[in-house]
């Protein structure tokens, strides 16, 4: 190889991540979006607009909504509008956590088997085999099951069952771009092995994984309210949206819908939205 | 094909074997006392050291693991602290009532989801195409817990079109004699259409909650792999020698696209075994998801875990069906060679 093609191999980069096109071309990932800043501002902003989430009041059990209380009352007589808005905090926060997480974690386990090949490939990926051979909510459920109640607990036990996902993801890019000039060009530059894993080849194999975190975000959310409702991982009076589907659903069969399906109508939405968003840009790389 | 099997059945036991594996030292990883879990929290030193020499848990791990394992090879899953009786039996007991509720929800799905996505992607584009694109997301996005409390809101507590979330059967129906478990056709099998009548009725709310959500990555599937299908050469090819459309879409169409369909089956699967947790306890349907619940609750590690291999060797096992079903139906994966 010529020098000038060191270099220029030296200095080229990996092909960026194209932003995303006009919404015109990508209208569910435009509503999406929106839909996401929405949440966004209000979790950020919102709670200093609402009352107290956990103040009960005995009169006000059960109120249907109306002036006082716009999306009325829980059975303790807590405010619904309240409660669901400091849980959006909650809920976003949490479903962003553990989509990080789990992208970095598998990000970098999948690109060490990846580059490293052999029998770390094998060992990584029959482990990856194992996480995989179980439902991932699941799997969440028995790992907080075992870790015990408490939100770090929830984020990394979901996040473990998501991380896999990224580790194949990863891998399978890190695979193609081990045998690129530019990853000759940083071994012959001398940089040690895990240097040129980590500065070089991840870099450039993370293209499909950011989607999928936004997919994962969604998921999350729904798996963490989904073990609220179960009664696991985060308790009751906690102001989250699985906790009030769940304290409220027996209010439903009574005819007080607002207490749990206002919660839950959040939830989905909010999954929506990071489904709409990674679709959409998942469609159009393809 | 014999070197295929050969090397699937070892990866196959290999998987296997973790699973177990992992639910063993997960829960043994568990912070509280296992003793002082199934004692109770008021027995003395004298019957918590009763209780560890009774479950082998004074023990060392290895050796505990091994007993473990010895059994599982068995079929023994271990003992339920709270019933005493044998996880196993607990489990099977309830397995049919979860099969009932899943394998209708499944049939339904892809009765659904395959013919609607070979028409979304029959003409790309249309009104159909987008009702089922939209029908995929929302789907894909959905919380089983709130579509089944806004199923039973509107469906049962406004219109009270089906029967509330009681469970198999309302009271005072006596269950058909067990032939297969499932109250639908063992009630039929008996001759009292009836108490079949009874029992489908209970199952409608609970199986619609989960067809809605299972629907979604088949249509998505479908709608995929007949869009690429349908823009190969040897479809062009057949549309041009006059073969009528509907002959094209479902003959040479479908038959090439069931690939991925089989996997995305697998996929609604596995999402069902999760979701039967929620889908159980919403409906007070007593299977082996709603038994796994209240093991949570109750703190029945055994049971638990149980549950958890249970799950996992079912995931298993229907992905060696799923690659079965490849080779039956694409003969160049038969030869083992894997296109990935």
């Amino acid at each position: 190889m010529a020098f000038t093609d060191t270099v220029r191999v030296l200095r080229s980069r990996a092909p960026r991540v194209r932003g995303l096109a006009s919404p015109r071309k990508h209208p569910m990932a435009a509503v999406g979006l929106f839909l996401l800043l929405v949440y966004v501002v209000v979790a950020i902003v919102g709670p200093a607009f609402v009352g107290d989430p956990l103040r009960t009041s005995a009169a006000d059990a059960l109120t249907s909504p109306g002036a006082t209380h716009l999306l009325g009352t829980d059975r303790f007589g807590r405010d619904v509008l309240a409660r669901a808005v400091v849980a959006a905090r909650m809920d976003l926060l949490m479903g962003l956590v553990i989509a990080l997480t789990a992208a970095v974690v598998g990000s970098v386990i999948g690109v060490v088997a990846g580059y490293a090949g052999g029998s770390v490939d094998e060992a990584i990926m029959r482990v990856t085999d194992v996480i995989l051979a179980f439902p991932g909510f699941v799997l969440a459920l028995i790992i907080v099951a075992v870790l015990g109640d408490g939100i770090p607990n929830v984020v990394v036990a979901v996040a473990v069952a998501y991380s896999p996902y990224f580790v194949r993801l990863t891998r399978s890019r890190a695979l193609a771009e081990r045998e690129r000039e530019y990853v000759d060009a940083a071994a012959l530059s001398g940089n040690p092995r895990w240097r040129i894993a980590l500065r070089h080849v991840l870099p450039n194999s993370l293209g499909p994984a950011y989607t999928q975190a936004t997919l994962v975000a969604g998921w999350a959310i729904l798996d963490v309210a989904g073990l609220a409702f179960l009664g696991v991982g985060i308790q009751p009076p906690t102001a989250e949206w699985g906790v009030m589907v769940a304290e409220g659903a027996n209010d439903v069969l009574t005819g007080a819908w607002w207490t749990a399906l206002v919660p839950g109508a959040l939830i989905v939405l909010l999954a929506l939205a990071f489904q709409m968003v990674g679709d959409d840009v998942q469609g159009s790389r393809r | 094909m014999n070197r295929f099997l050969l090397r699937r059945t070892l990866t196959t036991l290999i998987t296997l074997f973790g699973i177990v594996t992992v639910v063993f030292f997960l829960v043994r990883v568990l912070p509280g006392d296992a003793a002082v879990l199934r004692a109770g929290p008021y027995a003395d030193a004298a019957r918590l050291a009763q209780v560890r020499a009774q479950y082998g848990l004074d023990r060392p791990l290895l050796e505990q693991y091994g007993t473990y394992l010895a059994g599982v090879v068995h079929g023994d899953l271990g003992t339920s602290t709270v019933s005493s009786s044998s996880v196993t039996y607990e489990l099977m007991g309830r397995m049919p009532a979860s099969l009932e509720i899943g394998l209708y929800a499944v049939v339904l799905a892809c009765l659904i989801g395959i013919p609607l996505g070979v028409l979304a992607a029959a003409r790309e584009g249309g009104w159909i195409d987008r009702v089922v694109r939209l029908v995929a997301a929302a789907g894909s996005a959905m919380a089983l817990f709130w579509l089944g409390l806004l199923l039973i809101y509107f469906l049962f507590y406004r219109l009270r079109w089906f029967p509330g979330p009681v469970g198999r059967l309302p009271s005072g129906v006596d269950p058909p004699a067990t032939i297969t478990g499932m109250y639908t056709v063992d009630a039929l099998l008996e001759g009292q259409p009836d108490v079949a009548w009874q029992a489908a009725r209970a199952l409608m709310l609970p199986v619609l909650t989960l067809v809605i959500v299972l629907v979604a990555p088949i249509l998505k599937m479908v709608r995929g792999s007949m869009t690429e299908v349908l823009a190969t050469d040897y479809v062009r090819t057949a549309r041009a020698m006059g073969l009528s459309r509907r002959e094209v879409l479902f003959r040479d169409g479908l038959r090439n696209a069931m690939l991925p369909v089989i996997t995305a089956i697998g996929i609604v699967f596995g999402y069902m075994l999760g979701g039967n947790i929620i889908v159980e306890t919403l409906f007070s349907w007593p299977g082996v998801g709603r038994y796994a619940n209240q093991a949570i609750k109750n703190h029945d590690l055994d049971a638990l875990q149980g549950f958890v291999i249970l799950v996992g060797v079912l995931y298993v096992l229907l992905n060696v069906v799923i690659d079965i079903c490849y080779g039956l139906l694409d003969p160049r994966i038969r030869l083992g060679r894997r296109s990935n």
